[in-house]
């Protein structure tokens, strides 16, 4: 049972947590003005990294509040928790 | 009953009382502090059960749980199989037997509790043995949140099995007092007969203990039998101890054959000789003890067999003067005996050959191969092991953050050197968690450790004949021998985990605890290679078998999965509601009156709601209170259709798709101010749509000045519907005009009941003339009651979700996640009506204009009239194209679509469906098959509303 | 006609939760209204409501003249009040925090409260709570949104006085039998 440390509550076993994918993946600006296939990969596509990854969770069970993470796809740890308005990370 | 081994003193039991307990049908005694196998060596049973394949008697081999012969069958106070004789501690009245390797469960309900318990810890320590005893004192001692877990009885470790002495006393009594000292610390939540079987993510330990097992049938009924520690550790201190090896050998699975230390277990701890005449097998020093504890104890010990060329000088000098013979430079090549061991064969082992071979009559036979850590729990930390060349076993190969291995789990194997490291590792624990050492924690003292010769590393006894192999046993409870090892190799396996499934090694109840290391030196040897290549198998949790019912604990039965129920939920039962579950709420489904079934019963309710009137408890609805100045741009962007031309007063039905196009959710949104809106949802939806909500205002648009609350369990709701429902709601709410005029179709007003507010709403599900009540759940007995009674002049008739179901889809309208899947549109739903054209975006525009949403082929919600006018066609049925011979063509037969909904209709007096059809609105009017029970049904497509469509009904 | 009469969702546990020993208490808490309180963050720093300032810092409450201010999240609030009739509460706190972006609704019959007291409480509450409720962890004032059982809850830890649990009404019935269940252990035979 690991820990997700909600920016808020701090560390909370992971079942207090859902996931939310992908995280920095804006809803477009107009989305009339894209193309099917521009639509389709906002919609449907999304990167399946393997080692860091900037994600999105919301502590569900706890304060309900959505915030973002980047983990580790390898070995699931989570380097650094931060806030929806945070920019993200400098990943490489 | 005669118990011959019992030595005449000595040992932990209570000697004064005398417990009853049967075997294999036979009564026998014991004493407190037995285990089932001790009891049963001191009766001189060593053959417990026979092999699962071979059908070879086998008998107690280890005194614990790496023992891989001992199974039984506990019958009574209660049947549970596989249990090892070893670890069952003894209680009056057990009754159990003896296994071939399979077991058999309960058929009736297990009556015992079981629970968990979170604990959070700076330091766990597991194993109360002499290095985590030590940990455990440092710890508390420097005030630290502790928790100490050991799976014995009582704590001691290796002390209990033999004499040592600790601070100059025999060991015991420092035990005693340092258990004393750590229940002096509140901090200090120290468990015996528990046993820490898994290591998890950030310093979590599970551990089971067994708080009423030792007490059969007297344990108190309302203390949970097993509980499941959740152990949360900053640091975590194992301190496990090692396994004793055996050396595989021809014939080595002999009732009589056993490890040494186990030997020496039975006598201290339990006052049992295993035999009367003993050999000792030994590549290491250890053994040595056992041999010398035995004669001492009265054994005739024939002979200290010592595979290593010199033996040990020292050794042998003590055994000569106990009148041991030591036969250095030789092994045990095989034994004799059928139900137990008669004699072992020795032959003299010189550079890896074995000699001719003599025998020696013995009743048991100690072996010992040297010692392995048991590294479990660090290897399940993802700790990487290293094979010791010297100690011929894997050990932790490198240190790991918060989890830190002391004493012989981390490969120490003498007292003080257990103690010391005990010590070292605790501190550096408390050093990383920035806590200070108390002063006056001291290490105790132990003799100082006299260095033993060096062990031998001896898998099993060098033979070339392959029928001896194939009786080199390597795992005893899966009947697994060399000979299978090298038929793996020999088909081309290399990975020691491919060699452990296809020998199935190590896969037993005691998971491989003796048998896998073996494993790895001797697929090593036969394949060449050095053993650290070949590594072990990953160790994984439960370290020791854990019963399910444990990890279930408290949830069963009424608590498996919480009830969720309205404030009406007692008022139903008394009524005698028949329930159904909709997610996990509790809901009526129907009423049945005396002597009525269900679908006469939901014919009845449908009936009074379409011609007088009905109520139903829609309590379960869900509710989202939106509020602010942004709120009506929120819902614009969020439902299909408009919400902010929405009038202060009225309601308006509202579909909600994902980004996909695809519908979501539906309900009505009643607009309570310019700034504010509740949102009704499907029962099911609600949390969903809330998280919906929630998740596009904080994700994407924090811009927006609107919050979402959900008010599900704020607000009752009781729909009153039927024709005579303006008459119930007119005479309760006197003060409410209630014309179609004053209060038409799609609008709300808000009241009050003798000062208790009550929000009605124009709303129906039905399609029949309707009014919802809401009302604080505090009150809603009580408003429910006064309109049952406003009801009664006109028949009013509580009805349930059947009947609500029935009435909707008699409309036609759809229920979300019934009569759509997550690939239906509002447009496949009839529902272009919902989309707005203006808008010019809103969550699902986009997608509703990608060619696959464009296709007329898109199945699309019809009604569907079965020709019969009697078939109730089952939900989920597919639907076929007709066929005029009645008879489906040959597969695969394309599919038009789905039944989704199908019920009988009292209004249309007869049953219908609705469905999803592939083009269904260009089909209404064909007659298409559906496949019911073999035979083909001709169905009628119609449109999706079968009730009056005018709507004139509802608006009235 | 007569006044209409409340029900309490636990009505029918009373007599059960009375059987507990004194080192388990569980008494339901009376009645009360409930508001949740929404202020944007920037808008919440200092801001007193009722004469008390929100509780800004997270997991914690604090106690108000007549009931309790709780944090929720960094721009919610559940505010209670014994004195005070539900919609009246939400009207005035509506009223007091719109000019501040605030809003604020009704959800006194959302949840119901227990208060959980004596020797055995804490452990009574581990059995199913994942986080750690020593003392020194969630002293007085601590407050916390979790799972108990399989229930969410907010847990007020009280200090001295144990713990208040707040609970959605549906699933007061399953926490009370839940909470019965593991206090079971302590009950006397007899």
């Amino acid at each position: 049972m690991q820990l997700i440390a909600c920016p808020w509550c701090g560390p909370r076993e992971e079942v207090e947590f859902t996931y939310g994918g992908q995280a920095h993946v804006p809803y477009p600006d107009d989305p009339a003005a894209l193309s099917d296939e521009q639509w389709a990969h906002y919609v449907f596509f999304r990167d399946n990294t393997k080692g860091r990854f900037a994600e999105r969770w919301n502590h569900s069970a706890g304060c309900r509040r959505w915030f973002n993470a980047v983990r580790d796809t390898t070995s699931y740890r989570f380097q650094r928790v931060y806030r929806v308005d945070d920019p993200k990370p400098v990943t490489p | 009953m005669s118990t011959p081994f019992r030595t005449a003193e000595g040992g932990r039991i209570d000697r004064a009382t005398t417990l009853q307990f049967t075997f294999d049908g036979r009564s026998l005694t014991g004493h407190p502090g037995d285990t089932l196998a001790s009891a049963l060596l001191a009766s001189g049973q060593h053959q417990v059960a026979t092999s699962i394949r071979l059908g070879r008697p086998r008998g107690i081999s280890a005194a614990w749980a790496e023992d891989p012969g001992g199974l039984v069958q506990v019958e009574e106070p209660f049947p549970e199989p596989m249990l090892l004789a070893s670890t069952v501690e003894l209680f009056d009245g057990l009754v159990a037997h003896g296994l071939p390797g399979q077991g058999r469960l309960a058929d009736v309900p297990d009556s015992a509790r079981y629970d968990a318990v979170h604990h959070h810890v700076d330091v766990l320590v597991v194993g109360a043995g002499p290095a985590g005893l030590v940990a455990a004192l440092g710890a508390a001692r420097a005030g630290a949140r502790v928790a100490l877990v050991d799976e014995q009885s009582e704590a001691g470790g290796s002390l209990l099995s033999g004499t040592d002495r600790v601070d100059g006393v025999p060991a015991l009594d420092w035990v005693a007092d340092a258990v004393a000292e750590l229940a002096r610390h509140p901090e200090v939540l120290h468990l015996q007969r528990t046993t820490a079987f898994g290591v998890y993510d950030d310093g979590f330990v599970l551990a089971l203990e067994r708080r009423t097992d030792h007490l059969g049938a007297a344990a108190p009924r309302r203390v949970s039998r097993q509980r499941v520690w959740r152990i949360r550790a900053r640091s975590i201190v194992v301190a496990t101890g090692a396994h004793e090896r055996p050396v595989v050998f021809a014939d080595n699975d002999r009732p009589g054959i056993m490890l040494a230390r186990a030997a020496r277990t039975f006598l201290h701890r339990y006052g049992v000789l295993p035999g009367r005449e003993a050999v000792v097998f030994t590549t290491n020093d250890s053994a040595y003890d056992a041999a010398l504890d035995l004669a001492r104890a009265g054994v005739q010990v024939q002979a200290v067999v010592d595979a290593r060329p010199a033996g040990s000088p020292q050794r042998r000098a003590e055994c000569e003067r106990a009148g041991i013979r030591v036969l250095s430079g030789s092994v045990v090549t095989g034994t004799e005996g059928v139900e137990r061991i008669t004699s072992a064969l020795v032959a003299p082992f010189t550079d890896g050959e074995v000699g001719a071979a003599s025998v020696i009559p013995c009743d048991v036979l100690l072996v010992s191969g040297g010692w392995n850590p048991a590294v479990h729990l660090f290897s399940q930390a993802r700790g990487r092991l290293r094979y010791d060349e010297v100690l011929g076993a894997f050990v932790p190969g490198e240190e790991l953050d918060g989890l830190a291995v002391a004493g012989s789990a981390a490969g120490v194997l003498d007292l003080a050197g257990c103690l010391a490291d005990g010590q070292r590792v605790v501190r550096a624990a408390l050093s990383a968690l920035a806590i200070v050492p108390a002063a006056d924690d001291r290490l105790p003292s132990a003799p100082e450790p006299v260095v033993p010769a060096a062990p031998l590393v001896l898998w099993r006894v060098p033979d070339t004949s392959e029928a001896h192999a194939r009786t080199q046993f390597v795992d005893l409870q899966r009947d697994a021998t060399v000979a299978d090892i090298a038929r793996a190799v020999g088909a081309g396996l290399r990975s020691i985990e491919h060699v452990k499934r296809y020998t199935t090694i190590g896969t037993a109840h005691d998971q491989g605890k003796t048998s896998g290391v073996l494993t790895s030196g001797i697929t090593a040897e036969l394949l060449g290679i050095p053993v650290q290549d070949t590594g072990t198998t990953t160790f994984r949790p439960p370290y020791t078998p854990v019963a399910f019912a444990a990890l279930a604990g408290r949830d069963r039965g009424r608590l498996f999965d919480p009830e969720r129920v309205t404030a009406l939920h007692d008022w139903h039962v008394a009524a005698g509601a028949v329930f159904e579950d909709v997610g996990q709420w509790k809901r009526p489904r129907y009423y049945p009156q005396p002597g009525e079934d269900m679908e006469t019963a939901v014919l009845r309710e449908c009936a009074a709601a379409r011609t007088g009137v009905g109520i139903i408890d829609g309590s379960t609805l869900g509710k989202i209170d939106v509020q602010g100045p942004d709120a009506a741009v929120l819902l614009d962007r969020l439902y299909t259709n408009m919400m902010s031309s929405l009038k202060v007063g009225a309601v308006r039905y509202g579909v909600m798709c994902g980004v996909d196009g695809m519908v979501i959710d539906d309900g009505t949104v009643l607009r309570l101010a310019e700034d504010r809106f509740l949102v009704l949802t499907t029962t099911g939806g609600a949390a969903k749509v809330l998280d919906w909500m929630e998740e596009w205002v904080q994700t994407e648009w924090p811009d927006l000045r609107v919050h979402c609350t959900s008010v599900t369990e704020q607000w009752a709701t009781f729909p009153v519907v039927g024709p005579r429902s303006r008459d119930v709601v007119g005479t309760l709410f006197p003060d409410v005009d209630v014309s179609t005029e004053a209060f038409p179709f799609m609008t709300w007003r808000d009241t009050a009941l003798d000062g208790v507010p009550v929000r009605l709403a124009r709303i129906s599900f039905s399609g029949e003339l309707a009014f919802e009540v809401h009302v604080s759940p505090w009150y809603a007995v009580a408003v429910w009651q006064r309109l049952l009674e406003a009801g009664r002049p006109y028949g009013i008739t509580p009805y349930g979700t059947e009947t609500m179901h029935v009435l909707r889809a008699e409309k036609g309208y759809p229920i979300i996640g019934q009569d759509t899947d997550g690939t239906v549109t509002p447009h496949d739903l009839g529902m272009a009506w919902a989309v707005s054209k203006k808008k010019p975006d809103f969550i699902g525009k986009r997608s509703f204009a990608r060619p696959a949403n464009q296709d007329p082929r898109r199945k699309q919600l019809v009604g569907l009239l079965p020709v019969d006018r009697h078939t109730l066609l089952p939900e989920g049925s597919q639907i076929v194209e007709f066929v005029a011979d009645g008879e489906l063509p040959p597969p695969p037969v394309p599919m038009l679509g789905h039944v989704t909904s199908s019920y009988r209709s009292a209004e249309l007096a007869r049953p219908f469906a609705l469905a999803l059809v592939k083009g269904g609105r260009e089909r209404v009017g064909d007659t298409v098959h559906v496949p019911v029970n073999g035979t083909l049904v001709p169905v009628e497509v119609t449109g999706s509303v079968l009730v009056d469509p005018e709507g004139a009904r509802r608006d009235g | 006609m007569a006044e209409l009469l409340r029900t309490h969702p636990l009505e029918a546990w009373a007599a059960a939760l009375a059987e507990l020993p004194d080192e388990v208490r569980i008494t339901p808490e009376p009645f009360v209204a409930m508001v949740d309180v929404r202020v944007p963050a920037a808008a919440s720093e200092g801001l007193a409501v009722r004469g008390t300032p929100l509780p800004t810092a997270p997991n914690t409450w604090t106690p108000t003249a007549d009931g309790r201010m709780v944090w929720l999240g960094p721009d919610e609030w559940l505010l209670t009040s014994t004195g005070t009739v539900p919609h009246l509460l939400e009207e005035e706190l509506r009223d007091q925090l719109r000019p501040v972006g605030g809003t604020a609704v009704d959800v006194s019959a959302q949840r119901i409260g227990l208060r959980i007291s004596g020797t055995r409480a804490r452990e009574v509450l581990a059995k199913g709570c994942s986080i750690d409720l020593h003392p020194r962890a969630f002293p007085a004032g601590r407050s916390a949104q979790t799972t108990l059982g399989q229930a969410g809850v907010v847990l007020l830890s009280l200090g001295e006085e144990g713990f208040a649990v707040l609970v959605r009404s549906s699933f007061a019935g399953y926490l009370a039998s839940w909470l019965l269940d593991a206090g079971l252990e302590y009950v006397p035979l007899g």
